[in-house]
């Protein structure tokens, strides 16, 4: 056996640790001066290559420096409320009305005076007391192999429950929350017992079990394994970038009558920011036309300030009228919707 | 004490979680009862039982073949088939899915030979999943089961062969029994990780216990429930380690280190056939995943690759670095405590500290998460407010927070292979040193640090890999600016954006390789 060489390197490996540990609580703490350089604190959900670009122009703008992490909505939303007071968080960024809604709902967001977010941003995409506000629109709407379908035979949500789509729809899992906060808007417009009937519908349609992903769900659309499905438009604009020839096409439904499902993503002051008047500053440059078309632009999603135009890729998509249900309705029904989900064994 | 310290730190999320019972959430639970609960407890057994029975073949036979045998191939073969250990479960289901499901290339050529509606295996069925996590899973039985035979060395095989006994009786009935510590102790890794797996699971979309837990979470809003059903799979785990003790009775399993190879020559066609068994592992399990990755990776390393993406690598490999230190150093003090204090198969207070690896990664970091932040909050801020600072966040968003959640996380991992290492050594070495007026510090040093280094070095491995790996803490309680490779392919992953996350995803798996090598390599020696 030759000496020791673990016990060398465990000592070496201790020094290392001890070395890194020292470092990292110095990055910690931050000087106590740290107050004289403005600086923001954002959680958020909504990734990174979506909010950075934004974060970096905004800086170079203004000389505020916004730090952030991101996670998924859950355990940021459990984190600000075990933080509570002493929480860095200035800022909490979401996708889905729901999640702004159940974080309202735990008193983690503050009331927001401001004309510039009142106007910028319409009633039905933030929150009644003004503590949320929609940032960017998605619609989940349908789409179709246009080898299979053509246009005229499609109308509304309620009519993919009919049986002429017999084993020929494809859904994404019921545990997608874009998935419940559309059938949570369908018991809001609908009462429960109709929208109960719908969904039992659609799983009877069912061409194969439900996908885990709107872009696995599109592609079986697209090799043949079923003829139509639901999915979240920038999803769609993606797979489109990728291969412009591809046989799928969008189509509004419900255009008679309440309109097209629409999502948010957006933003909220926590009740415990160190800097609430730098931060809804900026979320109003969020919601300016200088930052809104960009902001939408990164995602392929529709800017929720109506002064400003989508880009030109989702124009190409064709005007649609959306429903206009206060996106608040997604969170308080969405326990509903997934229990309604659960009965009607959708998985 | 390390044992205590050890059990506390394991204590504090599982605090936590055990709390959320002090909340009654009726309406869920009669919900869950009504509609789920049946079909969720027949798939988590399907799965568990799938995956225990193959990851034990598949191990069990690897490692036989490449720590008994000499077939063509069989050194290279030998590290080859750890590989699998270092690509996520959620790649290769991924990866898996994409390219057997109906839209992927394999049934579209099989639709263009055969006719649209030809009977095709459904791969998105319980299957599917089954075969995915026993593929990533099998490397933890295979190490540890070949690094047991290894040691055994060939004497005990040659006595029972003397007494008449053919090649496969006597691995039956001699060196499998002397290898079952390893066994069990990867067996029940896999099944742990198996259980609290929600990446792999999720793509295929089958739901288990653990997919129950995200929904009560996410879907109703209520982490009270979600850490109420996660205490029940708490519980179950618990159990489950307890048969397994109880099974293993008071056998001793200690034998000398460090004797000459067995190496049964299989000729021939036998030789062959154990070449394309060990090479078909390697093929489906890494090399068809990291070829794919490699394929996406191509396309966007142009555009991504840059001084943050060497930040995501830097930060990979510190964390991982310290936090395989910590846990060593841990394991090594619990283990060495309990058999200083004669408990040869441990104590409860051992099993506990076990626990973390079984739960869910995300409820656990809330747990951690929730604890530090009660700290930060009671102990902490008004000790600042005493000191006239302003109260601010020490615990949660530090490095250190971090690595105690790595370290509670994945203490089992780092266990398992010290302490079964551990168990093979004779009392009678430490007996003698300690006769010779070795101090306990010495006896560990000079007796069990060189009998150990095979089994240290495996520890060493899996915890880097796992740590490396590790996405909800990592997610939860990362310091700001801290990202690493497991944050980015979540990043991207979460928005299906599966071609942007392979290059993170095939970083992660070659910084494994060279530790899998090495370890290889001093196991050999």
């Amino acid at each position: 056996m030759k000496g020791n060489p673990i016990a060398g390197s465990v000592r070496a490996l201790v020094a290392l640790v001890s070395l890194f540990l020292l470092v990292a609580c110095g990055e910690n703490s931050p000087p106590s001066g740290a107050d004289a350089e403005p600086s923001i604190t954002v959680y958020s959900s909504r990734k990174e290559h979506l909010i950075k670009p934004l974060f970096d122009l905004y800086t170079a703008k203004t000389g505020v420096a916004i730090r952030y992490i991101t996670d998924s909505a859950g355990p940021l939303i459990a984190r600000l409320e075990a933080e509570g007071a002493s929480t860095p968080a200035d800022i909490l960024m979401t996708v889905d009305a729901g999640n702004l809604w159940q974080a309202a709902e735990q008193g983690l967001f503050r009331n927001l005076e401001s004309p510039t977010l009142s106007s910028n941003i319409p009633a039905h995409l933030r929150s009644e007391s003004n503590q949320w506000f929609g940032l960017s629109i998605r619609a989940r709407t349908i789409v179709y192999a246009t080898n299979k379908l053509s246009a005229d035979e499609l109308s509304t949500y309620e009519d993919l429950a009919d049986p002429k789509w017999q084993a020929r729809l494809c859904l994404r899992t019921s545990k997608k929350v874009y998935n419940q906060s559309l059938v949570a808007t369908m018991i809001s417009s609908l009462g429960e017992a109709q929208a109960e009937g719908i969904v039992a519908g659609w799983v009877a349609n069912l061409a194969t079990d439900p996908f885990s992903s709107d872009t696995t769900m599109m592609e079986a659309i697209a090799a043949g394994q079923c003829d139509l499905g639901i999915a979240n438009t920038y999803y769609f604009g993606r797979m489109k970038k990728a291969d412009p020839s591809l046989n799928l096409a969008l189509f509004w439904p419900n255009q008679s009558d309440r309109g097209v499902h629409i999502n948010i993503s957006g933003a909220g002051v926590t009740t415990h920011a160190k800097r609430p008047e730098a931060a809804q500053a900026l979320l109003e440059w969020l919601s300016s036309p200088e930052a809104q078309g960009q902001l939408a632009e990164l995602n392929q999603e529709f800017p929720a300030n109506p002064l400003v135009k989508a880009s030109e890729e989702i124009l190409a998509w064709g005007d649609f009228k959306a429903d206009k249900v206060n996106v608040e309705a997604a969170g308080r029904l969405q326990a509903a919707a997934v229990r309604l989900m659960d009965r009607v064994d959708y998985r | 004490m390390p044992v205590l310290l050890m059990a506390a730190l394991v204590m504090l999320p599982i605090t936590v979680i055990l709390l959320s019972w002090g909340t009654a959430e009726t309406a869920i639970w009669q919900h869950l009862i009504e509609t789920q609960l049946g079909r969720l407890l027949r798939n988590t057994l399907l799965l568990v039982f799938g995956v225990g029975v193959c990851v034990t073949l598949l191990g069990v036979s690897l490692a036989w073949l490449t720590a008994m045998c000499d077939f063509p191939g069989r050194r290279w073969l030998d590290w080859a088939l750890m590989l699998p250990l270092a690509v996520p479960s959620y790649v290769l289901a991924f990866v898996a899915l994409g390219l057997l499901s109906y839209s992927g290339p394999v049934q579209t050529l099989w639709r263009d030979t055969f006719g649209v509606g030809v009977w095709f295996p459904n791969v998105r069925g319980p299957g599917g999943v089954i075969f995915v996590l026993s593929m990533v899973l099998y490397p933890y039985v295979y190490m540890l089961a070949r690094g047991a035979l290894l040691s055994q060395g060939r004497g005990l095989m040659d006595a029972a062969q003397l007494l008449g006994r053919n090649h496969i009786k006597s691995f039956l009935l001699v060196a499998l029994p002397m290898a079952r510590p390893a066994i069990a102790a990867g067996v029940s890794l896999a099944l742990m990780e198996t259980l609290a797996d929600f990446g792999a699971v999720s793509i295929f979309n089958y739901d288990t216990f653990t997919t129950a837990i995200y929904k009560s979470w996410f879907g109703f809003f209520s982490l009270t429930a979600a850490a109420q059903l996660a205490s029940l799979l708490l519980l179950f785990v618990g159990l489950a380690l307890i048969a397994e003790q109880r099974a293993r009775g008071n056998g001793r399993f200690h034998q000398q280190a460090k004797r000459k190879r067995v190496g049964f020559k299989l000729r021939g066609w036998r030789g062959l056939l154990a070449s394309a068994y060990c090479f078909s592992v390697v093929l489906l399990a890494f090399a068809v995943p990291v070829g794919q990755l490699l394929f996406w990776a191509f396309e966007t390393a142009a555009t991504d690759i840059g001084p943050r993406f060497w930040g995501l690598v830097e930060h990979t490999f510190l964390l991982g670095v310290m936090a395989a230190c910590a846990l060593l150093t841990m394991a090594l003090l619990v283990a060495y405590g309990q058999r200083l204090k004669g408990h040869h198969h441990g104590g409860y207070l051992e099993r506990l500290a076990g626990m973390g690896y079984a739960l869910p990664g995300s409820v656990l970091a809330v747990g951690i998460m929730t604890a530090f932040a009660y700290f930060d909050r009671a102990l902490i801020n008004p000790f600042q407010v005493f000191l006239g600072l302003t109260p601010s966040q020490v615990l949660v968003g530090s490095v250190g927070a971090l690595l105690a959640a790595y370290v509670i996380r994945f203490f089992s991992v780092a266990y398992g292979p010290v302490h079964s290492s551990l168990e093979r050594i004779r009392p009678s070495y430490q007996e003698a040193a300690q006769m010779l007026g070795a101090s306990k510090f010495e006896v560990l040093k000079r007796v069990y640090l060189p009998l150990l280094t095979p089994g240290l070095l495996s520890a060493l491995l899996l915890v880097l890999v796992d740590t490396m790996k590790e996405m909800p803490a990592t997610l939860l309680l990362r310091p700001f600016g801290w990202d690493t490779l497991a944050v980015r392919i979540y990043e991207m992953t979460s928005e299906g954006e599966w071609q942007r996350a392979a290059l993170p995803a095939l970083v992660l798996v070659l910084i494994s390789i060279p530790p899998v090598i090495i370890m290889i390599r001093r196991s050999r020696a």
